[in-house]
């Protein structure tokens, strides 16, 4: 079973690297982007049979350590 | 006085605390490797800077779960005295042994200067050396310096007197200009600032001996 996790910064937490790459959109003549925040990916190849005990898991992973909850949130999609 | 110094895989501030304690204040140190499991009986463990574990996934993230950092959290629940210079304050809060969390600075870009602090409380063992009001100048050197913490931790920062060094002139953009923070106990504490790098008159600056020469006259009471 492969895990994607997506992790970003919460709203309301500044985005410096994600204002930066708007600034460049917006420099390359895509105006229409209000915002754009930078997050990371990471895909986790599991062992695992049963889908909502490995949702379970995974989200556990990332409240302990691929997520810092004080100024991130996370999405998890199995596939 | 015994200072524990804390090695982990890519610190490079390490022997900066080491030789400070040592060799300028004349006190007892001790290098701590990362799977240690015992602090040799020290009186305060340092978290030195560096770039543990190469700040992969975030700056102090790996660190925290290194085994010595189990022993740091029962020492710090005891009372015991820790402190987070740079890396070490990024470990700290990722530990949930301070509050708040430590940000890509504002500019995007890794900021190495001396910068002007001022000592906001020093009624704590950090800053009873300093008076209060006195402004200090050291090194900073990050990437990831940019304090932040939400609307009610910051109240609760600024009420219980937990902010002990703003900046004077902020080079990474942290909320309310905070240096460095203090835990609740008052045993705990963060800085970004390497008052290590500024603790002799042959390197320009001794400012940052201040903070040590509070730990001894502290543990000396």
């Amino acid at each position: 079973m492969i895990a994607r996790v997506v992790v970003t910064l919460k709203p309301g937490v500044l985005d410096p690297a994600g204002k930066a790459v708007q600034d460049g959109l917006q420099s390359l003549g895509y105006a229409e982007v209000q915002q754009v925040r930078l997050g990371k990916y990471l895909e986790l190849t599991l062992e695992a049979s049963d889908r909502s005990a490995a949702r379970a898991r995974v989200e556990e992973m990332c409240r302990k350590l691929l997520a810092n909850t004080v100024v991130e949130t996370f999405r998890v999609e199995l596939e | 006085m015994k200072f524990g110094v804390v090695v982990f895989p890519g610190s490079n501030c390490d022997h900066d605390a080491y030789h400070v304690i040592r060799h300028v204040l004349g006190q007892s140190a001790v290098f701590l490797w990362h799977k240690d499991r015992q602090l040799q009986h020290c009186d305060a463990v340092i978290l030195p800077g560096g770039f543990a574990f190469g700040d992969y996934l975030r700056c102090g993230a790996i660190a925290r779960f290194s085994p010595v950092m189990e022993e740091v959290a029962r020492f710090a629940h005891r009372g015991g005295t820790v402190l987070g210079i740079c890396n070490g304050f990024q470990v700290l809060t990722e530990a949930g042994l301070l509050p708040g969390a430590l940000l890509q600075n504002a500019s995007c870009k890794f900021v190495c200067r001396e910068v002007t602090v001022e000592v906001e409380n020093e009624q704590t063992p950090f800053t009873c050396a300093l008076s209060k009001g006195q402004r200090v100048r050291m090194p900073v050197a990050h990437g990831d310096g940019n304090y932040f913490i939400d609307d009610e931790g910051l109240r609760r920062l600024e009420g219980e007197g937990q902010i002990l060094l703003r900046y004077i002139d902020n080079p990474n953009g942290s909320r309310a200009n905070i240096a460095g923070i203090i835990n609740s106990a008052g045993n705990v504490f963060g800085l970004m600032p390497h008052p290590e790098r500024a603790s002799e008159s042959i390197l320009g600056n001794e400012d940052g001996r201040g903070i040590f020469e509070s730990l001894l006259r502290s543990h000396a009471q």
